[in-house]
């Protein structure tokens, strides 16, 4: 079997090594629920669709993604299991890449918990299941990106709690990017290619236009491209960490 | 056979040298023994050989791979005990062992035979589907142990391997190092001098991360300086603690 399948199913079953899997996928379910029906107000908006589930996805994420991710290398640091996993014959990639699956993968397990909410909208009226079916789509990859910066910051410390505020502050930034606020901050000194740029790392811009309706190709690009370089850079972290 | 070779290999932190300037060479059938006092940079030289950490300078090489520029070559003929036998607590012993097998792309029927093998030779029948955090000390370095002999490697780098075991345990362990011996390169660090004794061919003595002693435990026991029987000695210590003090502290300047 491919060394990162290996790794993933190791990471992914030690995700359930503990209470803790079960206590993050329900307080996930409880939250975003919360938020859907109280917050949102789901009856009464009188529409069958799902965006008040999806519109507090990245605020969601924003806390709990960090929260999957943190463990990811800095545990092994702690413990020193990192030193077992850097002299096997792999390359850091493999790791890197089986780890993020992982933990991706539970975050989709834990959005498709939420699969009872969609069998009720159907219930209640006749949604745009394409539409519904692109958000959730929209959504993961949203997760896989918040994920990926995560684990990036974890391979810089063996403190998790650090670990996670940095990744929480990370994505902060990607999360607000998009916000005039922010924006009206930077316009007056900046030049105008670098406000463009900033706002167009906004993890909320990039998946209200998914939610909006069609299945944008150029923002799953977005939300691909910066996995990858977030998991490339975390390879960088973890070489950079063997020669300090 | 050479198997461990070390050319000038230097590893700072920073500002500070933790490793400087080590050279040596261990061949097949050899068991080397690395010691030093705490801080020495044992540690630290063991994990740029094994290839987790970057030399600063020099280079380290694993059965004729460079553990830098090689990594994977090098690390298919090692196996490597880390400081402390850290292993996943929430696996059990069984899963583990699998796992690392797996991931040094053994074969099922080859893991199969091979962990048979090591279950009687370290005797780990009993914890087999134990969790790892459930385990004793001693089960736990033996599960570090079976770790780094999953694959039959040529080439051993135990740190500390008897850290933390008792007495019983100690000589068993020693026993197996022993007998895994003639067909391997061997090198243990160790801040117990019977061990020397008990188990190394050679002896590399290391301190403020420099080589000072490289030879057989007889020619080391050689150079304990000579005994003043007018001194009455309050704490009784053998001819190669002696030794290894003069050696050791030699290097501090007093
Ligand atoms: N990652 C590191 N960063 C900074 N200093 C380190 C690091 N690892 C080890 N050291 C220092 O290097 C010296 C040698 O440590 P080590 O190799 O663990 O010694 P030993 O194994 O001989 O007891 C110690 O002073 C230790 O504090
Ligand atoms: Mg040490």
């Amino acid at each position: 079997m491919s060394k990162t399948l290996l790794i993933f199913r190791r990471e992914f079953a030690g995700y359930f090594a503990t209470p803790l899997a079960t206590v993050f996928l329900v307080v996930f379910l409880a939250i975003s629920a919360g938020m859907t029906f109280f917050v949102a107000n789901f009856f009464d908006r009188g529409q069958a669709d799902m965006n008040a589930f999806f519109l507090w996805h990245p605020w969601l994420y924003l806390v709990l993604m960090p929260a999957i991710g943190m463990r990811l290398w800095a545990e092994e640091r702690r413990s020193g299991t990192i030193e077992l996993l850097m002299t096997l014959p792999v390359r850091p990639w493999q790791l890197v890449v089986g780890k993020w699956l992982a933990a991706w993968a539970f975050a989709g397990l834990a959005l498709a918990l939420s699969a009872p909410l969609w069998i009720t909208v159907n219930y209640l009226g006749s949604p745009d299941n394409g539409v519904i079916l692109a958000c959730y789509i929209g959504s993961w990859l949203m997760a896989g990106s918040f994920l990926a910066i995560s684990a990036c910051v974890s391979a810089l410390t063996k403190n998790q709690v650090l670990a996670f505020i940095g990744a929480v502050v990370a994505g902060f930034v990607f999360v607000m990017a998009g916000f005039d606020l922010v924006l009206a901050a930077v316009r007056p000194w900046a030049p105008d290619i670098v406000v463009q740029a900033i706002a167009s790392m906004s993890f909320i811009g990039h998946f209200q236009r998914i939610t909006d309706g069609v299945l944008e190709v150029p923002a799953l690009v977005f939300f691909i491209s910066l996995i990858v370089f977030a998991l490339w850079l975390n390879v960088q972290a973890l070489d950079a960490r063997k020669a300090a | 056979m050479v198997l461990v070779e070390t050319r000038a290999l230097v590893k700072r932190f920073g500002a500070f040298t933790a490793v400087d300037g080590i050279s040596f060479k261990v061949e097949r059938g050899e068991v080397v023994g690395f010691l030093g006092p705490n801080g020495a940079g044992k540690s630290t030289a063991m994990r740029v050989i094994a290839g987790f950490l970057e030399p600063t300078e020099g280079s380290a090489y694993v059965a004729g791979h460079d553990s830098q520029l090689d990594p994977v070559g090098a690390r298919q003929s090692l196996g490597y005990l880390p400081e402390g036998a850290p292993a996943y607590p929430d696996m059990t012993v069984g899963a583990f062992l699998e796992f690392v097998a797996a991931m040094r792309g053994l074969s099922k029927p080859t893991t199969r035979e091979r962990l048979g093998e090591l279950i009687e030779r370290i005797d780990l029948a009993e914890v087999w589907g134990r969790r790892i955090e459930a385990l004793s000390k001693g089960y736990k370095r033996r599960v570090g142990i079976a770790q780094a002999l999953v694959h039959d490697p040529d080439v051993l780098i135990l740190d500390e391997p008897t850290d933390g075991l008792d007495p019983n345990q100690k000589h068993e362990m020693r026993e197996l190092i022993r007998t895994l011996a003639p067909n391997k390169a061997i090198v243990v660090s160790t801040h117990i001098l019977e061990e020397v004794e008990a188990i190394c061919t050679r002896a590399i003595i290391i301190a403020r991360g420099k080589l000072m002693a490289d030879a057989t435990p007889a020619e080391i026991l050689a150079r304990a300086p000579p005994r003043d029987p007018a001194i009455q000695q309050l704490v009784r210590t053998t001819p190669l603690e002696d030794a290894f003090r003069h050696i050791t502290l030699e290097s501090a300047g007093s």
